[in-house]
């Protein structure tokens, strides 16, 4: 491996963080600039949005079930066992359902974008539609954007449906709670708050998701190796930096919501 | 032989200037890193005439192609594109002016998710926004042209090597474009292949006196496209007597060490006293 000096190492993380900041900024100005690629939007829409329906149900279905499952005891200790639809539906709505979600559509999604894009980089694709007189920003990038976004609001939705329907699950066969107990508990715990704070997250997440996934495809250098790493890249650079948003996030919104 | 449809009055047309030219390098100089690639490149490339760039590999024959387009920006010096100064232009800018040009890459970078239909059409599904009876009519017109119109669904990856490359090229003239550049169009290719795509290339300069810029490592298809001319009435290529090659438009352009040391017909090519040049052409 060859090494760097730390001067060297500094500039070339600088120069990172500024081509993805123009990136993500010309990928959402060209959200309003024409032509408009719809077609292509509803493609990764349902690229991005029905292809990772199967785990996204399936990881917040279990989130659910096994959050009903760890906290029994607890509960059933301070005799506060009919509480686990409340505490189910506020940590689903409010963190397990965004996060979850976002951490695998980014598992999957940013890694196909970062492959599907560095492949056309290194073939020479991405010249070639600048040649042809497309701007691959607009044709690539920003549909991408779009459907990330759009689809992950939705994902999040149905991720915490069924993970309220996973702790339900677990609710009525192992704990022999009431089912409409069980949802009345769950519906009447949320508040605006924490709907507002489960629907904002994924937004900021889908934007980490499309961009981190774009930026490192975009930027796939030396040929196969390079488009395998810009792949692993992506999806560990999506990982953290959701969890690290997600905690910013999470803090400014208690503090503008003066919700505790 | 049927021939493509001529361009779209909806293509945005170039900034009209008078232009001597129809690509002017001026002095341009290139370096990634520490490495210098073009040293003060300075050449012109006249309206309907086809110039083949030689050099050997790394000279940055395939460079000047992509600065040509703007795919690439130059440290310094000056390309004039179809009128335009292309150093000069913004990326967003640079895009109506390349709908006036059409490029060959050596690996021919069709868009492997895409059928042949669709790579071809492309360009006027980008202007027009729907694939309609039009587009199909130009695309079976362009694909015909280079004799591949059987493939029309096939995707690239079914395609051979030299079928992906003639897909190329009627991707890149289905607007028919003043400029064309081809980037190694015959690389890597059988001679009855090759001949084939020579036959394209000629047939494109003396059919519709597109200009063009060549670049290629195999001097007998250079030398090929100097001394003949396209018959239409035969659908072949036609020696021209020795006296007549002046007539054929065709000029070559020598890099060494990324400079020009060489720019001339084929005349002044054969009869140059540089022993590098003549060890080249050898």
């Amino acid at each position: 491996m060859e090494l760097i000096s730390p001067t060297e190492f500094a500039r070339q993380k600088v120069q990172s963080v500024q081509e993805y900041t123009l990136l993500s900024v010309q990928s959402v100005a060209n959200l309003f600039r024409k032509p408009f690629y719809f077609a292509d939007m509803v493609q990764q829409s349902d690229l991005i949005g029905v292809g990772s329906l199967p785990i996204v149900v399936l990881t917040g279905f279990f989130t659910g079930a096994v959050l009903a499952l760890q906290t029994a005891n607890t509960l059933q200790r301070f005799g506060s066992i009919t509480l686990i639809g409340q505490l189910v539906s506020t940590s689903m709505v409010r963190e397990l359902g965004p996060v979850l979600t976002s951490l695998m559509v980014a598992g999957r999604n940013s890694s196909g974008m970062a492959s599907e894009l560095g492949s056309m980089i290194v073939t020479e694709q991405i010249d070639a539609m600048r040649a042809l007189g497309t701007d691959p920003m607009k044709k690539l990038v920003a549909p991408r954007l779009a459907a990330t976004v759009f689809m992950l609001f939705f994902l999040t939705i149905i991720s915490d449906f069924v993970g309220l329907a996973g702790g339900l699950m677990v609710s009525k066969l192992f704990l022999s709670l009431d089912a409409r107990q069980y949802w009345n508990n769950a519906w009447q715990a949320l508040v605006f708050q924490d709907v507002f704070m489960g629907l904002v997250k994924p937004v900021f997440f889908g934007f980490i998701i499309a961009t981190i996934g774009c930026y490192y495809g975009m930027t796939a250098r030396g040929g196969t190796q390079g488009v395998g790493r810009a792949t692993t890249q992506a999806v560990v650079a999506a990982s953290v930096l959701i969890l690290v948003t997600d905690f910013f996030v999470t803090k400014l919104l208690i503090s503008v919501l003066s919700y505790k | 032989m049927s021939t493509p449809a001529p361009p779209s009055d909806s293509v945005a047309r170039p900034p009209e200037q008078p232009s001597p030219a129809a690509m002017v390098f001026d002095d341009v100089y290139l370096s990634f890193q520490e490495n210098e690639v073009l040293r003060g490149v300075s050449f012109q490339l006249p309206y309907g005439e086809t110039k083949a760039l030689f050099g050997v590999a790394g000279s940055g024959k395939s460079t000047i192609l992509k600065l040509a387009l703007g795919l690439l920006q130059a440290d310094s010096g000056r390309i004039t594109v179809l009128g335009s100064e292309v150093t000069s232009m913004r990326e967003l800018d640079l895009f109506p002016l390349r709908a006036h040009l059409g490029m060959v890459f050596q690996e021919s970078a069709l868009f492997d998710s895409l059928t042949v239909r669709e790579n071809v059409a492309f360009r006027l599904i980008e202007e027009h926004g729907i694939y309609d009876d039009d587009i199909d009519q130009r695309v079976r017109e362009a694909l015909r042209f280079v004799e591949l119109e059987h493939t029309l669904d096939l995707f690239p990856s079914e395609l051979s090597g030299g079928m992906r490359r003639r897909v190329a090229i009627a991707r890149a003239i289905i607007t028919q474009p003043e400029l064309l550049l081809y980037d190694s169009p015959t690389a890597g290719l059988d001679p009855v292949t090759s001949n084939t795509i020579v036959e394209l290339l000629v047939k494109q300069r003396d059919v519709y006196k597109s200009s063009s810029l060549l670049v290629t490592h195999r001097l007998q298809d250079a030398f090929t496209m100097a001394t003949h001319q396209f018959d239409p009435r035969t659908n072949q290529l036609r020696a021209m007597p020795r006296g007549q090659y002046c007539d054929v438009p065709m000029s070559f352009l020598i890099l060494r060490d990324g400079k020009v040391i060489f720019d001339g017909d084929v005349h002044q090519l054969a009869h140059s006293r540089d022993e590098y040049i003549r060890e080249y052409i050898s």
